[in-house]
């Protein structure tokens, strides 16, 4: 066995008296007549999170949360159940209400090892990252950081800054045989100020992260580069006017503003929603749905990034898949219940929040390729528009196809120039519609600096997104002013 | 087929709720902390979906988790865990302790005062489990997404019906000797249709969710009123930009107090985060306007005798002849305001916006006569620091008091003070179930982006 799969098994199984052996002869119980798939996941998850705030770390958290979750599919069907008690009896009872699903009865067919962590790439390395730094420098890093931010500008009132750490470790294993075994850390530091001048008040807020230890936001003053980067906003956002209402050209930045794709392209192009015909994009693979400039993948292979994954939370190990390229769309992300009833392959996509959820077809790093224009060129171009170079976060009706987004930092372009600075607000769309309106890409593809959160039916999942400048023909602008 | 999940007595669970919290409040006593307390809670439901008239998925949930917050000399330290056996009850607060080492003495930090804690519980009927069979379960599914279906040719594609109930024991305790126990349920019908086929489809759902299974509207009129609203949908246009009076539907309505209680409770009042933390005793709503908390509504989805701390609930008025007249506090916020709390740890309970003309939503389309009927409400475009408002919307263009067809595709954007102080009338169309109980709401005008 791997380091990977003996530490997973030892942390998992062995404290409730389980073996890889009692686990199969457990899962076999539940296979049978009308059950096509079954997988037990088992997970433990420790978590922290610092805040400091007014000048003083205020307060911390600790959290401990383990057990497993008994899935159980018959055709489109699934029956589910889990629980925090990792031990025999336990297992037994969630696997017995997980295969009503089929109704009665049982063959007990035995199950065979196929395969442990077959095919799979670590893509980080299974360090504990709560351990990466000791309390007192965790405390400290806070600190410098926040005495950085504050004496960045005199404007500067407020400074919260945070640190959060995890160490999952999960098992699973399939009646397929494959047992996968990973072990996740992710990090995540943010920065958010409040400024104020002349009786206005406007907050800036920055930060980053990824699978690796604490000492990541030591290296390169990049902790305090999210300081500043959050000052910076607070600032712009202090000398900012009102945002125009209307359609208009608009020009996203690189990074971040890759959440268009996460919204208006990521979601419609989920297994589920498509073989359940419920997408905007239903039925279109081979269609023209983008202009020729725009390729778009996800990626869950990019080493320590916040989205990667080593192995999906069915088992299968993550990959690059193309979503659309040259415009023309090329294909779904998949779980393996969506892909076995498409009679598609799974691409590792399926995601799930914990081990008391169920998985779903999930993006991991979503992002478009870079093409051949200089920013500044892009820039050059529109007569008249908006620049939005940061977001709060979007959302989606994948039947319509309505998205929307909303810029935190934005600016009104004239005559080829970026003028001044205009208040956030929000931009809506039509998924299918809005890409075929991208008239220039930039040189300058960046993924974002790992803070992406997705939630999709109550679940909430770490992604990552990433686009090069865009320069959209047409998108309407949600300002107050007419 | 059966549930298949065994019961515990109740009786049995509520005591060993109790004995876990009793049991961490004396290791934090242990332990070295001046005051502790912990909340921990036991549950279990079912979700069950139904798609095309088939079974989707069964998920059985188990809740189960504990907190534990200690405070050491002014230093606090909080742990959460599912384990509720001796050796992790300790091993928490051990760390909670550990953690209390590093962070900073907070003068403000604490429990809330011994005098405000909650000394009567009368019972607030919140507990009504739901024991159905599980292909009783199915079937209830089944005949919402079965009328929904039924109702309309034009409904083409559905994403099912569901039923999800839920029960369980809440114990909440802390070091000056405060231990209450809750016990509630939550159950609900739901169910979500398509219209259209190709760049035409439109979705909508509806829900209902109630503490009782026999206050729960029949599956049926549920799935009927997803099918109509969905239907209603079809042949949406795009709107020209503009400045329009606008009604928000109830269930949209709710957002606006919302974002009225986010702006006045918290951190953002003593760090002057938020446009309102200094207008208290000010008017920013329209002199009708009367909003008030009731937190011992017979089944209410908000009630509650004591808050997050432990502190007696009151009839709160928030708003009073338009007037702030308080806000929505909990011990530490209070203590740093220089004010007592109000007993909203954990949030506001049955807040009620109270109706100010005795017509509904038919009633107010009238009254603005050519306007935008907004009925659902996208995206996260809402600054609390300055109160600026840019969400993404869906509705209906209105003229002669009726609507005409569905929009889609615009935006939304104002300022919220201007939003309160423009709000023209509050229909009596509550929906009562909610923890925000609004009608829906007319406004004099709002920018709308569309083409």
């Amino acid at each position: 066995m791997s380091d990977a799969m003996q530490s997973a098994t030892k942390r998992l199984l062995a404290p409730g008296g389980l073996d890889e052996r009692s686990v199969l002869a457990t899962l076999s119980t539940i296979m049978g007549p009308g059950i096509d798939f079954a997988d037990l996941y088992f997970q433990y998850t420790r978590q922290e999170s610092w805040v400091m705030d007014e000048g003083v770390v205020k307060s911390g958290d600790f959290s401990i949360e383990q057990g497993v979750g008994v899935r159980a599919n018959s055709g489109p069907k699934t029956g589910f159940a889990y629980s925090d008690e990792i031990e025999l009896s336990a297992l037994t009872q969630a696997g017995k209400v997980a295969r009503a699903i089929a109704g009665s009865g049982s063959s007990e067919c035995a199950i065979r090892v196929q395969g442990r962590n077959a095919g799979i790439t670590p893509l980080y390395q299974p360090d504990d990252p709560i351990s990466s730094l000791k309390d007192d420098e965790k405390v400290s890093l806070i600190k410098d950081v926040e005495a950085a931010a504050r004496k960045m500008d005199p404007a500067i009132t407020q400074v919260t800054v945070s640190l959060s750490g995890s160490h999952d470790v999960v098992l699973i294993v399939s009646s397929d045989g494959s047992i996968a075994t990973d072990i996740r850390p992710l990090v995540r530091m943010n920065v958010s100020v409040i400024a104020e001048r002349a009786g206005r008040r406007e907050r800036g807020s920055y930060g980053g992260g990824g699978r690796f230890g604490y000492e990541y936001f030591l290296e390169n003053g990049r902790a305090v580069d999210y300081a500043r980067d959050a000052v910076r906003q607070a600032l712009i956002n202090l000398e900012c006017r009102e945002a125009p209402a209307g359609e208009m050209t608009v020009v996203l930045g690189s990074g971040w503003p890759g959440i268009l794709l996460h919204e208006a392209i990521g979601h419609g192009l989920e297994g589920d929603f498509n073989r359940k015909k419920t997408s905007a994009y239903s039925g279109r693979i081979g269609e023209k749905v983008a202009s020729d400039l725009c390729t778009v993948v996800d990626d869950g292979t990019i080493a320590d990034r916040r989205g990667s994954l080593s192995v999906d939370d069915e088992g299968i190990p993550t990959q690059n898949t193309v979503l659309i390229e040259n415009g023309v769309l090329k294909g779904y992300m998949q779980d393996r219940l969506n892909a076995r009833l498409m009679k598609m392959q799974p691409t590792g996509n399926g995601r799930r929040e914990s081990f008391s959820h169920l998985p779903m077809p999930r993006m991991t790093n979503t992002y478009m390729l870079s093409g051949k224009h200089d920013p500044e060129e892009i820039l050059a171009s529109v007569d008249k528009g908006v620049y939005a170079v940061n977001f709060n976060g979007g959302q989606v009706d994948i039947t319509s196809g309505q998205f929307v987004f909303s810029a935190s930092e934005a600016y009104m372009i004239e005559n080829g120039r970026k003028t001044y600075p205009v208040k956030g607000m929000t931009l809506i769309g039509n998924g299918p519609d809005v890409l075929t309106r991208v008239s220039m890409l930039g040189n300058d593809m960046a993924l974002d600096t790992g803070v992406g959160v997705c939630g999709k039916d109550g679940q909430s999942v770490p992604v990552g997104v990433g686009q090069p400048t865009m320069r959209i023909d047409g998108l309407t602008v949600g300002g107050a002013s007419v | 087929m059966t549930s298949g999940t065994e019961r515990t007595p109740l009786d049995e669970v509520e005591q060993k709720l109790i004995d876990v919290a009793t049991q961490a409040l004396e290791r934090a006593r242990d332990s070295g902390a001046s005051m502790a307390d912990v909340s921990v809670s036991q549950g279990q439901g079912l979700s069950v979906s139904v798609r095309e008239g088939d079974l989707e998925t069964i998920e059985h949930h188990r809740n189960k988790g504990m907190e534990i917050r200690v405070f050491i000399e002014g230093c606090s330290g909080n742990t959460s865990s599912s384990d509720f056996t001796e050796k992790e009850i300790q091993a928490s607060v051990q760390s909670a302790c550990n953690i209390a080492r590093y962070t900073e003495k907070d003068e403000y930090s604490g429990l809330a005062e011994p005098e405000f804690m909650a000394t009567e519980f009368p019972d607030l009927d919140l507990h009504h489990p739901w024991n159905m069979t599980l292909d009783d379960s199915i079937e209830v599914a089944r005949r919402c997404e079965h009328a929904a279906l039924e109702f309309d040719k034009r409904i083409t594609n559905t994403e099912g019906g569901t039923l999800n109930c839920f029960d369980g024991i809440s114990v909440y305790a802390n070091s000056h000797g405060f231990c209450g126990v809750t016990k509630s349920s939550r159950h609900g019908i739901g169910c979500s249709v398509i219209s259209g086929t190709g760049d035409e489809m439109q979705r909508d759902y509806w829900y209902d969710s109630r503490r009782v299974p026999d206050e729960l509207i029949e599956p049926e009129a549920v799935g009927r009123t997803a099918a109509e609203r969905t239907v209603n949908r079809i042949g949406a246009r795009k709107l020209p930009t503009g400045e329009y009076p606008v009604v928000f539907e109830a269930p949209v309505a709710q957002t606006l107090t919302s974002h009225l209680i986010s702006a006045i409770q918290g951190a953002g009042l003593f760090k002057k985060s938020s446009f309102l933390h200094d207008r208290l005793g000010q008017r920013i709503f329209p002199g009708f306007m009367h909003i008030q908390e009731h937190p011992h509504l017979p089944r209410g989805a908000g009630s509650a005798s004591y808050d997050g701390e432990g502190v007696a609930t009151n009839s709160n008025i928030i708003i009073d002849e338009g007037v702030l007249t308080s806000f929505v506090l909990d011990s530490y916020t209070a203590r740093k305001l220089g004010k007592n709390t109000t007993g909203n740890a954990g949030g506001v309970h049955n807040l009620t916006v109270r109706s100010t003309v005795d017509y509904g939503l038919e009633g107010l389309l009238k009254t603005m006569n050519r306007g935008i009927l907004v009925t659902e409400l996208s995206g996260f475009g809402i600054n609390m620091v300055t109160g600026d408002y840019s969400r993404g919307a869906f509705g209906y263009w209105v003229e002669n008091g009726q609507v005409q067809h569905p929009v889609k595709e615009f935006t939304i954007a104002s300022n919220l003070n201007d939003i309160f102080m423009g709000i023209q009338a509050i229909g009596n169309d509550m929906l009562e179930n909610r923890n925000i109980r609004t009608g829906s709401v007319l406004l004099n005008k709002i920018t709308a982006a569309g083409m």
